[in-house]
């Protein structure tokens, strides 16, 4: 494996690889000194076109801790509007000689691009409303550890759909390693044919809920409402956030999950948030540990 | 120049004859249809294994001219139309300035009369400035020699505006030739919606978008009792309203082009720009029903929506890219490709290919003793490589570099001139 592009094109054993090697750098991750040498004197640029705090930090620890020498990129907005193409862009990348580069990006495929035309590993730390792997493994690999498998458990993954990559990447990988993915959303927020990747479309979270072993909600963006995807976060909030008692339709010791950051009173209700079935933290723990089993995974700390 | 095309097969369709005859051009009109051609000091070209067929128009391309002259312009469109097979082309509106004034118009009729005699017929604006906001000058315009009225790529979305547009200019007897599209629907699209566009995460650009506009324009046709011509039909919704308001009879033609007969949404997984297209690709379902209505008449003519980008426009992110692809030089050989599995003949590709000239009213279409000779001649069997870089375009934006194909042009002669052959 050369480049982490998305979870569409992995399968049940690289994933599972994945989360395996992620096993070892959470063991190193408890350690006093998290440092391990497997990426001394190897490049990785994070180039984020796209504002990312989470992700950014997240990639940059896990960059870090393998001793890796690393450099941030930030670009606000697109490139282009200064009038440099794609292609001037990648060429300047590429001059800087990385082992590997870690691209967000506001548009779809650009990873796939950089990747066809790159000689680094590329690894897509988001693109467009496409794909965000490492943000499926993070989350596969809290369900692994705190449920012990995939194979028939149910997730309900509530909320904007259609603009999120990470609900795609989680639905990817989800239905490879034998879940079943219930959706739910406002029919703006629904994507078509969706049913065709392998879920359960649902109108109300009520349906997507019951007796669900994982709950995953997406973040709603204030700003879509200017779009015309729901009428006003007031009435999101009724009919969509994940309350104490909507929990209750799900198993008894379900997992709540949230990609981050999230709208507290608006997709999540703090009590839930806050409360004993939340894993949100630990996905932020683990994303770090995940990150760390990629990297070691593409470079392979070998010179190549 | 005497030129005789010895011994092909001569498909005639707009005389319902197809045979193996020659052909005799003299001072650049055809003199004879002959099986026993004299080839006294003519120069004689072997027709054996080819197809011989009045002069292709293309009743959509864009050339860059005048305002981008840099991604196209007129004498390079020409020059593309030639190498494609085409004799005459129907240029679009949407030039810088526009073309919503004669002086444009003219301007565009006296450079292509510099060229290679490819014949350019300018299709002139509807509204001033392309803005769907009044009327363009559309007598003056007719008078200068704009065969049809268009904003193509800036659909009326006012409907009475629309009506005044059709009914101004039925009094010219200018047709107005429509790219339907809904603006609203298409806002951010960056492909069609449908499954593919959920996989690859991109907004999409639903065919209700395109069929409600045609259904729109139609009906102001058949209430108008005017004609109109609907424009790179792309979607099977879309062929099915065209054949409902066929069936009652309104004056409807339409177009499709070579790319919708080819590719489908799924090509975007390729994050390729150059199949970021306006009508986008769509399903596989409505490529097969797109081909069924060239099959059975409800699309009358193929065209290509030629639309150069330069490189550096085409280089960039996908959602900042521009629509469209280059088309006059794929044309044929993409065709041909439903010719030899046997989807349509080769009659029936000779029309979809010359249909323009009735629509558009003007002289061609026919292989006849006294005509202007203007011909077309196709190599079917000849099996290639599209390499974007042989083209005689200024762009090579095209999604079909390095597609094998088989069938190609071999000739095309403009009133008795050969202005391109593949093999000299
Ligand atoms: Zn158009």
């Amino acid at each position: 494996m050369k480049h982490l592009l998305g979870i569409e094109n992995l399968n049940k054993d690289q994933i599972m690889n994945i989360l395996e090697t992620a096993v070892h750098f959470n063991e190193l991750n408890q350690r006093l000194i998290k440092k391990a040498p497997t990426l001394k004197g190897r490049t990785i640029i994070n180039f984020f076109a796209e504002p990312s705090t989470r992700t950014r930090t997240s990639f940059e620890v896990a960059e870090k801790r393998l001793s890796a020498d690393t450099y941030n990129i930030a670009v606000s907005g697109s490139a282009i509007q200064k009038g440099e193409t794609l292609a001037d862009t990648v060429l300047n990348l590429q001059a800087m000689g990385p082992d590997a580069l870690v691209i967000r990006h506001s548009v779809s495929g650009i990873p796939q691009l950089l990747a066809d035309i790159m000689d680094c590993s590329i690894i897509n730390a988001g693109d467009g409303f496409r794909e965000h792997p490492t943000q499926a493994l993070l989350d596969a690999y809290t369900i692994w550890q705190k449920l012990g498998g995939f194979e028939g458990l149910k997730v309900a993954l509530i909320g904007d759909i259609y603009h999120s990559r990470v609900a795609r990447s989680n639905i990817y990988l989800l239905t490879k390693m034998g879940a079943h993915v219930s959706i739910a959303g406002p029919g703006t927020m629904i994507p078509k044919e969706v049913e065709k990747m392998g879920v359960t479309v649902e109108k109300l979270p009520k349906y997507a809920i019951q007796d669900a072993d994982v709950v995953m909600m997406l973040r709603v963006q204030n700003e879509r409402a200017s779009n015309l995807l729901y009428p006003d976060i007031r009435e999101y909030s009724r009919y969509f956030m994940l309350t104490p008692e909507l929990l209750k339709l799900a198993k008894k010791d379900a997992l709540v999950m949230h990609p981050g950051p999230a709208n507290r009173g608006v997709e999540i209700d703090d009590v839930v948030m806050d409360g004993e079935q939340s894993v949100i933290l630990q996905q932020v723990s683990n994303g770090v540990n995940v990150r760390m089993a990629v990297l070691y995974l593409l470079l392979g700390g070998s010179d190549k | 120049m005497k030129i005789v095309l010895k011994n092909g097969t001569v498909v005639n369709p707009a005389v319902k004859s197809t045979e193996k005859t020659s052909i005799v051009i003299e001072n650049g009109v055809v003199t004879a249809i002959t099986k026993d051609p004299d080839l006294t000091d003519a120069k004689v070209i072997n027709a054996e294994k080819l197809f011989v067929a009045p002069g292709f128009i293309d009743m959509h391309v864009h050339f860059r001219d005048p305002g981008f002259e840099y991604k196209e312009d007129i004498f390079s469109g020409l020059e593309a139309a030639a190498a494609g097979g085409f004799t005459a082309v129907c240029t679009m509106s949407n030039t810088n300035p526009a073309a919503d004034n004669v002086e444009t118009i003219r301007y565009m009729l006296e450079r292509a009369g510099k060229a290679n005699g490819v014949k350019l017929y300018p299709v002139a604006a509807a509204t001033k400035g392309l803005k769907g906001e009044s009327l363009a000058p559309i007598g003056e315009l007719a008078e200068g020699g704009a065969v049809a009225i268009s904003d193509d790529g800036r659909p009326i979305q006012n409907t009475d505006l629309l009506k005044r547009v059709m009914e101004y200019a039925s009094t010219f007897d200018m047709m107005y030739v429509s790219h339907s599209e809904d603006l609203y629907l298409a806002e951010n699209a960056q492909m069609n919606e449908g499954y593919y566009s959920t996989v690859y995460g991109m907004t999409g650009n639903p065919v209700v978008g395109e069929a409600s506009q045609i259904a729109r324009d139609c009906m102001m046709a058949e209430y108008l009792k005017l004609p109109i011509h609907i424009a790179h039909v792309s979607a099977a919704l879309s062929v099915d309203i065209l054949r409902f308001f066929k069936n009652r009879g309104a004056q409807i033609t339409a177009e499709t082009a070579p790319h919708y007969l080819t590719l489908t949404d799924q090509a975007l997984g390729s994050f390729d720009t150059n199949t970021k297209i306006n009508p986008p690709l769509r399903s596989e379902s409505d490529r097969q029903a797109v081909i069924e209505a060239l099959r059975d008449g409800t699309i009358d003519a193929i065209a290509t929506d030629h639309a150069p980008h330069h490189k550096r426009e085409k280089e960039v992110e996908f959602n900042s890219a521009p629509c469209g692809i280059v088309g006059l030089e794929t044309a044929i050989p993409l065709t041909m490709k439903l010719y030899h599995n046997k989807t349509l003949t080769i009659e029936r590709i000779v029309e979809l290919f010359t249909a323009g000239y009735k629509i558009m009213k003007q002289q061609g279409g026919k292989i006849e003793v006294g005509a202007p000779a203007d011909i077309t001649v196709i190599d079917p069997d000849y099996q290639w490589i599209i390499d974007k870089n042989m083209f005689k375009s200024k762009s090579s934006n095209t999604p079909f570099h390095g597609f094998h194909v088989k069938g190609s042009v071999y000739m095309t002669i403009v009133d008795g001139k050969i202005v391109y052959s593949r093999d000299f």
